[in-house]
């Protein structure tokens, strides 16, 4: 494949993730703030927000494990990551998270473990598609390409 | 926290004009790791040295209104722009406002308040309390841009 080629597919796979929601404008501004100052901008806080989310889903198993839950405790725990998903774009996971904090209201358990199941999910999802997406770059880079711009009016 | 170098500035908060183009700074207050990192690139990217903080008491120590330390210091000459976080665990950014507002060193530095949700009562309160303005989550470029022109007008 030559760098057109390669260039053109991630353009392709970034439209059909935002068609497909998993990304929303959020993530057009943070491919904005990167510059040649700061040519890993993205991958970095991306980066974060994985180790961050990771830690958080951890928090709630555990939180929700417990005899007496503290839904409290469960609430801030999605509240954050609903804050890290939307910062960075990741619109399914944050849906999800608005959800799962409508059930934390109600103090359910039940629902809240569907919930947790549900933003897990859908973190897996949007995790697999930002790393191909990172693979793709780093494939365009390597061939001495650079990297398209995003067009907003999507 | 950042660390960053002593900034002598002198400016007049009364009509938020920066002496001799001074490059603002700004201290972002935020608990959550992904957001101090986006509002410092924004800040950066419109020209402001940026120092961040992951709460209200570490903001307070940074500005020198820690109990032992009030008045010790003129708080006016460390940072032309507070930006904090409303929902913060321990200290809120309302909180955190206030302190600033009651301080005798710090009251006339402009504060930002940010949050993701849109409630007109929490919003109401910080501007009453003396909140410059109030930002919703997630911040843009555009949204910084707009701040720290007035900053410096």
């Amino acid at each position: 494949m030559d760098v057109g080629q390669m260039q053109r597919q991630w353009l392709d796979y970034t439209r059909s993730l935002f068609i497909e929601g998993f990304l929303d404008n959020q993530f057009l501004q943070l491919q904005q703030l990167q510059d040649e100052n700061n040519p890993e901008f993205v991958v970095e806080v991306v980066s974060l927000f994985f180790d961050d989310s990771e830690r958080l889903l951890k928090d709630l198993n555990f939180a929700l494990d417990q005899q007496g839950v503290d839904f409290k405790k469960v609430d801030a725990h999605v509240h954050q990551l609903k804050g890290s998903s939307s910062s960075i774009g990741a619109q399914r996971v944050k849906n999800a998270c608005i959800a799962f904090r409508n059930f934390c209201e109600d103090q359910n358990v039940e629902a809240c473990l569907r919930c947790l199941q549900q933003v897990k999910q859908e973190y897996c999802l949007v995790k697999n598609k930002l790393e191909t997406l990172f693979r793709l770059e780093q494939q365009i880079v390597a061939a001495g390409g650079s990297i398209p711009m995003m067009e907003l009016g999507f | 926290m950042a660390s960053t170098g002593s900034s002598s500035s002198s400016w007049s908060s009364s009509n938020w004009v920066m002496e001799n183009a001074a490059t603002p700074h700004v201290l972002a207050v935020d608990d959550n790791l992904i957001d101090r990192k986006l509002v410092e690139k924004l800040l950066r990217n419109s020209s402001c040295k940026v120092t961040t903080a992951e709460n209200g008491p570490r903001a307070l120590e940074f500005l020198g209104l820690t109990d032992s330390e009030q008045n010790a210091m003129n708080g006016r000459s460390k940072v032309n722009l507070v930006i904090t976080d409303y929902c913060m665990p321990g200290m809120t950014g309302y909180e955190l406002l206030k302190k600033i507002k009651e301080s005798s060193s710090m009251k006339e530095v402009p504060v930002v308040i940010m949050s993701s949700e849109n409630i007109p009562t929490r919003i109401n309160q910080c501007l009453e309390e003396g909140a410059q303005m109030f930002m919703l989550k997630p911040l843009k470029q555009s949204d910084v841009k707009k701040l720290t022109c007035q900053l410096m007008n």
